[in-house]
């Protein structure tokens, strides 16, 4: 809404400022430094961009002061207990601030003291209310409410203001010479590089949100029994009970997800790489041009339909297999390693394969005109000069592989089971990371349990595994280009 | 020279075996390694297009019954106090309406408990909301006769369509002999038919997989791309054309790239992970929402634009730089007038792909509590909401045999729309894409 006024404002502030450098322009003699609209986008910028940060920070400011004066108010007895039970009444404060703004939207009007007398009111509108929330809640509540009003009008005024006050500054600045289109340029530059920057912070974002909730997590579990522990056994315990600790052994998981990806690897890296060879030496173009599109469809289709395919066809399949080979008794369970990894198998052979065709195709034409000017077949050319030449890069292209394998969620989730154990036994069930990171963070979670803590613990670990795995496959595979270039 | 060997008599000697025939053998079975990994690879994507099609189509088609429901006011309204009670019309009991205007049909009794039990599980109890929303919105209905398709319950639906095997004991399946009797009866005479299925892209979550629909995922799915869409073109385009235009080579370049690079191969759900603590964590955003799901597949896409928007830009030759810079536009005013344009078809078709991608995404949606059973349709990105591979999920760890129709059907409505999106980015690469 605010932000909606400040944008007319500029736009109005873009009309007459266009208009003023406009008629200057007209009217001079001199020879003008920039045309015309670029002042009025200066005049734009200025109106708009002060004011949009002034409401940032103020909305930020303001509301850290709102809840460190509301924290401040909540009676002594609350405030010297544990920090949990401090931020517990202030959440608890603020469902009732949001209650009574429900209230006061339906109009109603002389507000109950007690919350025994506000429950049903609130409850009655689809407000739910924690069971403890005390009376003196509630004129904190009200009090909460108008100062978030008092704030948010307060900030709406000055940004106004300050956007009429740029904007009023701005138009006076207008010369013919005032070089508007290098200050326009300019905050377009600050611009663009900001967005750049958005990459940046999302990788801060995203160590510094898992490291925060990881470190929580290992002053409740060691780091010891986290990385070395062999069980895994979390037990949802409930909320009061904190005797019942959980055990959180990394390695049952690690074991797991390592096995997948690497019977999915048993499967896509023959078949990927050799659909690779075939496509990028052997077929015509024709052939090319439907199969490769038909290939790279197996890469488009969403992980969740694997998934499903793995849980509804594959898993059954396999089990009536063995059953009818083993007569009657089915040893390969619906949910196991195998189908987890042979149905993860089919996901990655687009990426072998398109991964490996760019490669193959970049050794340069001589080497192989080489090997067949001596005598070579097509096939001992591709094997001894070809794939030797092209092998740091597939090496590259295969790590690159191994990373979404390992990194991979939905077919596991549905194909692989969440029973955590060690065995090497592909036709049992067997969990990964993944899973458990999805298995921890459903359903009702509070964030201050193990239980939960634990999947930004596992998340980072994969974060890092995957990261590394990267870097590596990427350092490989620019090295490597750069060798051919 | 040649005279001399013509006339020689001498025989030519043997040729040396160097191993041709086993070298050329050789050639052919490499030859055919491909061909088959290439078959194995095409035969996996039609086995599973053909699991996900045979099993979902019919989930396009749900069986309906034909009833001539009497409303009935003393079913409906037995105390006669609609006039001042609003609610005595909407806690009616309009599942006995159905339940008898069936009884008529077959010309059943309905005292007999046991038969009347089985008689209304023919039909779903969908029934209610049908027929209470249409007496809400038209009172003068009371008292009248109406033709009415109304839907049949979920295990009638599946025994109509022949996915329930009724060689079984009954006992021991879901219909019963005298229910499968009455389907013959029904479908004899027309009232019993299968009509298109609209329900499933309107209706929201549902326990009963007649009434269950996609509705509420396909909006949810639609809010998340608008917000990838408003998001990540313009601050992917602004990124690249900052990396590619304006960048210096310096360190901090290098780091902007070797991270964006890096980015585009982090696991998705580590990026729900994120949102989870970032935007619902710590800046109190609410769960299930629209709005966090699309922010996250934000995050989760710029790379994949930023990568494709820097390879269109690239492929811009310098000659056209250098002609508008030749001719006194300014750097900006270089890239913004006409190196821009002419990479738009690339960026474009980036893009698509990249939405294609972030709507098929699951993982990181999961975690930020889209798994959630969401009845009502959001009017809000920040109602809560599910997305269309969310509902897949949570509807494939359902056990009931229909529930299994209707997650292919969802899956054969989500491949239709990444196949129209794909085809929008081959078209427009085909269309307007330069070759320089």
């Amino acid at each position: 809404m605010i932000v909606a006024i400040i944008l007319a404002l500029g736009i109005v502030g873009f009309v007459i400022g266009r208009r003023r450098a406009a008629s200057l322009q007209a009217s001079g003699k001199e020879r003008p430094h920039s045309r015309a609209h670029y002042h009025g986008w200066w005049v734009f910028i200025l109106a708009v961009l002060p004011a949009v940060l002034f409401l940032v920070a103020w909305s930020v400011g303001s509301s850290w002061f709102v809840a460190s004066s509301i924290r401040a108010a909540l009676p002594a007895a609350t405030v010297e207990s544990p920090v949990a039970s401090e931020n517990l009444a202030y959440g608890m404060v603020q469902a009732l601030a949001r209650g009574l703004r429900v209230l006061e939207a339906d109009g109603v009007t002389g507000l109950p003291a007690t919350f025994a007398e506000l429950q049903p009111l609130l409850a009655a509108r689809g407000v739910a209310l924690a069971a403890d929330t005390r009376d003196y809640m509630i004129p904190l509540a009200e009090h909460l409410n108008a100062m978030q009003n008092a704030a948010s009008w307060t900030g709406a005024l000055l940004a106004i203001v300050l956007a009429v006050g740029c904007m009023v500054a701005g138009m006076r600045g207008i010369t013919l010479r005032s070089p508007a289109r290098n200050k326009v340029e300019r905050v377009i530059l600050w611009l663009l590089m900001a967005s750049s920057m958005i990459a940046i912070l999302t990788t801060v974002g995203i160590v510094l949100s898992m490291l925060f909730e990881s470190i929580a997590f290992f002053s409740k579990v060691s780091p010891v029994d986290f990385f070395f522990g062999t069980v895994w056994d979390p037990r949802f315990a409930a909320a009061d009970a904190t005797d019942t600790e959980g055990q959180f052994g990394l390695i049952p998981l690690l074991a797991g997800t390592l096995y997948i990806a690497f019977v999915a690897m048993l499967f896509a890296v023959p078949i990927g790489l050799m659909s690779a060879v075939y496509m990028a030496e052997y077929a015509s173009p024709a052939v090319r041009r439907v199969v490769k599109p038909l290939l790279e469809l197996l890469a488009g289709i969403p992980t969740i339909v694997y998934g499903f395919f793995a849980l509804v066809t594959v898993g059954p399949f396999l089990r009536d297999l063995s059953a009818a080979l083993a007569g009657g008794v089915a040893f390969i369970q619906a949910q196991s390693v195998l189908t987890a990894g042979l149905v993860m198998g089919i996901m990655l052979i687009p990426f072998v394969s398109s991964l490996s065709d760019d490669i193959i195709t970049a050794v340069p034409k001589a080497m192989r005109d080489g090997s067949l000017g001596l005598g070579a077949t097509q096939s001992e050319t591709i094997k001894r000069v070809v794939l030797p030449a092209a092998l740091p890069g597939i090496v590259g292209a295969l790590l690159l592989t191994a990373s979404r394998a390992i990194g991979e969620t939905m077919i596991v989730v549905l194909a692989a089971g969440v029973a955590a154990r060690l065995t090497i036994n592909p036709f049992e069930a067997m969990t990964t990371i993944t899973v458990k990171i999805v298995n921890q963070l459903t359903g009702d979670l509070e964030f201050t349990s193990p239980q939960t803590l634990v999947a930004f613990a596992l998340g980072i670990t994969l974060f890092c595994v995957t990261l590394a795995m990267n870097v590596f496959a990427l350092y490989i595979v620019r090295k490597y280009r750069e060798q051919y270039e | 020279m040649t005279d001399a060997t013509i006339g020689s008599p001498v025989a030519r000697p043997a040729r040396r075996d160097i191993g041709l025939k086993r070298r050329y053998a050789a050639e052919r079975r490499f030859r055919l390694y491909g061909v088959g990994a290439i078959a194995i690879g095409i035969l996996f994507l039609f086995a599973l297009l053909f699991s996900v099609v045979s099993n979902g189509y019919s989930a396009f088609w749900q069986t309906s019954i034909r009833l001539a429901i009497n409303f009935d006011p003393a079913i409906i309204d037995p105390q006669n106090k609609r006039e001042t009670d609003p609610n005595a019309i909407v806690a009616a009991n309009y599942p006995q309406l159905a339940r008898d205007a069936l009884a008529k049909k077959l010309g059943v009794d309905t005292s007999d408990r046991q038969v009347s039990r089985q008689l209304g599980k023919m039909i779903s109890d969908g029934v209610r909301t049908q027929l209470r929303d249409m007496v809400l919105a038209d009172p003068s209905i009371i008292g009248t006769t109406r033709d009415v398709w109304v839907l049949a319950s979920g295990d009638v639906d599946s025994a109509n369509k022949g996915q329930i095997d009724l060689s079984v004991d009954q006992a021991r399946r879901k219909v019963s002999d005298q229910q499968v009797k009455w389907i013959g009866q029904l479908n004899a005479d027309g009232t019993m038919a299968k009509r298109f299925n609209f329900g499933l892209f309107s209706f929201g979550a549902s326990s009963r997989p007649e009434t269950a629909g996609v509705g509420v995922a396909i909006l949810g799915s639609f809010y998340m791309m608008a917000i990838v869409l408003v998001l990540s073109l313009p601050i992917g385009v602004a990124a690249s054309i900052y990396l590619e235009e304006f960048a210096p080579r310096n360190r901090l370049t290098d780091i902007i790239e070797v991270n964006i690079n890096n980015l585009a191969a982090v696991p998705s759900i580590v990026y729900g992970l994120l949102g989870l603590a970032v935007f619902i964590g710590f800046m109190g955003l609410p769960r299930s929402a629209a709005l966090v799901g699309g922010l996250v597949l934000t995050l989760m896409t710029l790379p994949t634009i930023i990568i494709a928007t820097r390879a269109a830009l690239r492929a811009v030759p310098p000659s056209i730089r250098s002609a508008a810079l030749g001719l006194g536009a300014s750097k900006m005013q270089m890239v913004f007038h006409h190196v821009l344009p002419l990479a738009a078809p690339g960026i474009l078709t980036g893009t698509i792909i990249g939405l294609a991608h972030a709507l098929g995404e699951t993982a990181p949606l999961l975690l930020i509590g889209m798994v959630a059973f969401v009845v009502d349709h959001p009017t809000t990105p920040l109602d809560p909401s599910t997305a269309l591979p969310v509902q897949i999920y949570m509807w494939a760890n359902e056990a009931e045999r229909a529930f299994v129709e209707r997650t292919s059907g969802a899956i054969i409505i989500l491949l239709v729309f990444l196949a129209v999106m794909n085809l929008a980015a081959i078209i427009l690469r085909n269309r307007f894409e330069r070759r320089w």
